[in-house]
């Protein structure tokens, strides 16, 4: 991305601001999950972290792959293998969103509250 | 992104997936709202996404597709097949491909990016992103090998092990500072890759199962971090954002878990727990007393108040059912049913509730060790199906003991127990456990499943 090499510190600070203020936040949401639901979370935050897909999504579809190229080796070749590199990172980010996110709602489904909620059974 | 001009529209999708994982994080703070928040945050993932598939710099789609459409055939086969009591295997293999991931987007960035034009803190985001990566990425596949039963659960330890790792952390860490340092030398940041991979085999290898509930966490912790620094490196505030929130998670977790163990972290990663503790703990004699099943279900039957107490055995024993169709048996009788549920029984946080939810088991009915602990006196029968170490009064009782000082569900002071075991063996962690020789407890001898269903049979009966 050339957002690298024009980085400045201005985009830095607001990053770190960025940062430290998402891991206040964090701190108070996580909080407020009862133990009861701590596999979803783990789950779910697992699978949101999944965005990192967006990074991979850029790596593999910036360069296209040039396998005379790859074969060749070298400087030449780079290009090619980080695409192939995005490639395989697409495919584990994107189970991850998938199957993170769909197992999650799997398990909510589950925690059921009591139904006839006087009646009968207790 | 890029100096020219902002894309305005995909910094919006940003903004908005972010907004929407916080509101679904927010919605997990209650079983009535959690799938609504959920909801929310797969819709930011999709804006996100959608969002990025505009990105200026993608020129390719191919292999884009390629990889979405494999990653969803995977991630979808995941979601309807897993069973619920393979969820710590399946959390760990996924913290292996978040981890994997971001280790892979830093390896592409810094071949295509990476030596003299990155500027020094670029550099260091990478080289962290690089090196947490891989190391996680290991380290939760071993962890997940050990969750699945495909290399033994016990720790793996040999002489001298702490000096190695001690010796290969360090130069793990030398090589990220030299890289972060010496831009123009890119043997030194493919070492540190792999010396961060071999790490993570090398620090989860000598940790037993018991202790996974921590491992677990932490490597969630690493993971998410690692997304962070990834953030750090695409100058990505939404990357930062969420991988903050998964780290932070992870982090609280890991403490949440070492209080319930009353362990710290560096103990558990470098504790080697449970492996040549068979002396200490020892001093429990006496006899056990078993019950015949006839015996146990009348017990349960004439019950006013029975507290369910699982552990992993639960789990390995896929017996949550059979324990919902018990309780639903004592229940229809008029017997209070209750659960009492320690934070690191099982092993992942939380990882009982989901086995009970899924039989059914009404969460009101669940209780954290905090609510239970004060009604075992008036608890008629406490049954306890495969739990061991987090029942066992010595942690309580013994300040010799390895768990000492470990809060514990404390069943010995309901009026009777009931231990469901497989035989008469010591639990996972080797420890001898004074419960099974008190004079209110008896012991009912079999696979749980089994054992269970035909108590649920018994009990229709009386």
């Amino acid at each position: 991305m050339q957002a690298i090499q024009s980085i400045n510190p201005a985009v830095l600070i607001a990053s770190m601001y960025v940062f430290v203020l998402a891991a206040f936040l964090g701190y108070q949401l996580i909080s407020r999950v009862p133990p009861l639901l701590h596999t979803p979370l783990m789950s779910a935050t697992n699978a949101i972290s999944g965005i990192s897909l967006i990074g991979s999504l850029v790596i593999a579809g910036m360069n296209k792959v040039d396998f005379h190229a790859l074969a060749g080796g070298g400087a030449a070749a780079k290009p090619s293998i980080a695409t192939l590199l995005g490639f395989i990172a697409v495919v584990t980010a994107t189970t991850n969103v998938v199957g993170g996110f769909g197992i999650t709602d799997r398990m909510l489904k589950m925690f059921q509250q009591r139904k006839a909620a006087k009646g009968g059974k207790k | 992104m890029e100096a020219s001009g902002v894309n305005y529209f995909l910094e919006f999708t940003y903004l908005i997936a972010s907004i929407l994982f916080i509101l679904g994080l927010k919605g997990l703070s209650h079983p009535e709202t959690a799938r609504r928040g959920m909801f929310m945050a797969e819709a930011g993932m999709l804006a996100a996404i959608i969002g990025t598939l505009f990105h200026h710099g993608i020129i390719t789609y191919e292999w884009i597709a390629a990889g979405l459409i494999i990653g969803t055939i995977i991630g979808g086969l995941m979601a309807v097949w897993v069973p619920m009591t393979a969820m710590p295997q399946r959390t760990a293999l996924s913290h292996a491909f978040g981890a994997f991931a971001a280790a892979l987007v830093g390896i592409a960035e810094f071949m295509l990016h990476g030596g003299l034009t990155m500027p020094v803190f670029t550099r260091s985001a990478l080289g962290f992103e690089v090196m947490l990566g891989s190391l996680t990425t290991t380290g939760s596949l071993i962890a997940a090998s050990k969750l699945q039963g495909l290399i033994r659960g016990t720790p793996i330890q040999f002489k001298g092990q702490q000096y190695v790792n001690a010796l290969l952390f360090a130069s793990t860490v030398g090589c990220f500072l030299y890289s972060v340092v010496n831009p123009g030398a890119p043997g030194v940041f493919y070492t540190m890759t792999g010396l961060g991979f071999l790490s993570g085999v090398m620090i989860v290898i000598p940790i037993g199962s018991a202790d996974m509930p921590v491992v677990m966490s932490l490597l969630n912790s690493y993971a998410g971090l690692a997304a962070a620094a990834t953030g750090f490196v695409l100058g990505n505030n939404v990357l930062i954002i969420a991988g903050t929130l998964d780290g932070f998670s992870g982090f609280i977790l890991s403490i949440l878990m070492c209080k319930a163990m009353n362990r710290s972290i560096s103990n558990v990663l470098f504790g080697g727990f449970g492996a040549v503790h068979h002396t200490a703990g020892a001093a429990a004699t006496g006899e056990m007393r078993e019950i015949s099943l006839e015996d146990a279900a009348v017990r349960l039957a004439y019950a006013n108040k029975v507290v369910f107490v699982p552990g992993y055995g639960l789990a390995t024993a896929q017996a949550q059912h059979a324990v919902r169709d018990l309780a639903t048996a004592l229940e229809e009788r008029g017997v209070t049913v209750k659960y009492g549920i320690h934070p690191v029984a099982g092993r992942m946080p939380g990882h009982m509730n989901v086995l009970l939810a899924e039989a059914n088991v009404p969460y009101g009915d669940l209780y954290e060790m905090e609510r239970i602990n004060p009604e075992f006196p008036t608890t008629d029968v406490a049954v306890v199906v495969g739990a061991n170490d987090v029942v066992n009064p010595d942690a309580r009782d013994n300040s010799n003991s390895p768990i000492a000082g470990m809060p514990i569900l404390e069943v010995d002071k309901a009026k009777s127990v009931i231990v469901l075991k497989r035989g008469q063996g010591r639990g996972f962690s080797g420890l001898e456990n004074p419960l099974f020789y008190k004079p209110v407890t008896s012991m009912l001898y079999g696979d749980a499943k089994a054992s269970l269903s035909q108590l649920a049979q018994e009990v229709k009966n009386v």
